[in-house]
C-alpha cells in the first residue's frame, strides 16, 4: 500500500515539475522595461554607481528589510537554542 | 587550540581580512560588494580566529553580549535610515544632493567617487555591522557549545 502511494505521489510530482519546465516562458519574455529603466536612471536618481546596491537598498528596500529580519531572527533563535540546551544539561 | 605556526599566521592574516571586509562594506555603492558580503568576510575572519585559538581564548575578548549589542545597533541604523526618509516615502533616498554622501555621479562609466550614494553607504554600514556580529555570534555560540564551555552571560 505504501509503495502504491509513493509511486502515485512520485508520478504526480514528476508530471508537475516536467509541466513546469516545459511550459516555462522563453528567456526574456514577457518583455520588461524595469531593468532598462534601472540601468538608465539609477545613477541620476540614487547617486549610485553600483546598480545592484541601488536596487537592493533603494528601489527594493523593503525586500532587504525582510532579509535583515530573517537574519536577525535566525541569530536570535540560534543563540536562544544553544543557551537553553546548555543550561538543561547543567541541571540534569 | 592549534599549533603555534597556525596561530602566528592567523594573527598576521586577521588584519588583512578585517581591512578587506571593511573595504567591501564601505565601497558597496561604488564597486561590487556591500554590507552582506563584507560582513560575511569579516565573520569568516572571526571563524578563522576561533579555529586557530579555540573558543575558550576567543571568549575572553569577544563577548557574546557585545555582539548582540552591535547586531541590534546595525539593525537600528538600517531601519532608522529607512524611517528618516519618511518625509517623502519609506526608504526614500533623502541624502542625494546634500554635502553628506550626496554627490551625483555622471550617467555612464566613470571613475567613481566615495561621496556618492545618499543613504546607501550608511545602510551598507548598518547591514555590515549586523551581519558581522550576527554570524560571529552564531559561530561562537556553536563553538562554545561543542567544546562544552559555559557561555558567559
Amino acid at each position: 500500500m505504501r509503495r502504491i502511494i509513493a509511486w502515485f505521489v512520485l508520478i504526480i510530482l514528476v508530471a508537475f515539475l516536467a509541466s513546469g519546465a516545459l511550459l516555462m516562458h522563453p528567456f526574456g519574455y514577457p518583455p520588461s522595461d524595469m531593468d532598462d529603466y534601472m540601468i538608465a536612471n539609477s545613477q541620476a536618481e540614487t547617486a549610485n554607481n553600483n546598480v545592484v546596491a541601488a536596487v537592493l537598498f533603494d528601489y527594493r528596500g523593503l525586500d532587504t528589510l525582510g532579509e535583515a529580519t530573517v537574519l536577525f531572527t535566525a541569530v536570535t533563535g540560534a543563540l536562544l537554542l544553544f543557551r537553553a540546551v546548555r543550561r538543561k544539561e547543567d541541571k540534569g | 587550540m592549534l599549533s603555534k605556526i597556525v596561530r602566528t599566521i592567523a594573527n598576521q592574516l586577521i588584519v588583512f581580512i578585517l581591512v578587506f571586509g571593511l573595504y567591501i562594506v564601505m565601497h558597496g555603492h561604488v564597486t561590487p560588494g556591500g554590507g552582506f558580503q563584507g560582513g560575511a568576510v569579516i565573520a569568516s575572519g572571526a571563524v578563522m580566529m576561533i579555529v586557530a585559538f579555540g573558543s575558550r581564548e576567543i571568549k575572553k575578548s569577544l563577548r557574546e553580549r557585545h555582539l548582540s549589542l552591535v547586531e541590534s545597533g546595525g539593525a537600528l541604523i538600517f531601519i532608522g535610515m529607512a524611517f528618516a526618509g519618511m518625509g517623502t516615502i519609506f526608504f526614500y533616498n533623502f541624502l542625494v544632493g546634500t554635502p553628506v554622501f550626496g554627490g551625483i555621479p555622471p550617467t555612464g562609466p566613470n571613475p567613481g567617487n566615495i561621496w556618492t550614494g545618499g543613504v546607501i553607504p550608511l545602510m551598507n554600514l548598518g547591514v555590515g555591522l549586523k551581519v558581522t556580529a550576527g554570524l560571529s555570534a552564531v559561530v561562537l555560540a556553536m563553538a562554545l557549545f561543542i567544546s562544552g564551555e559555559e557561555m558567559e552571560e
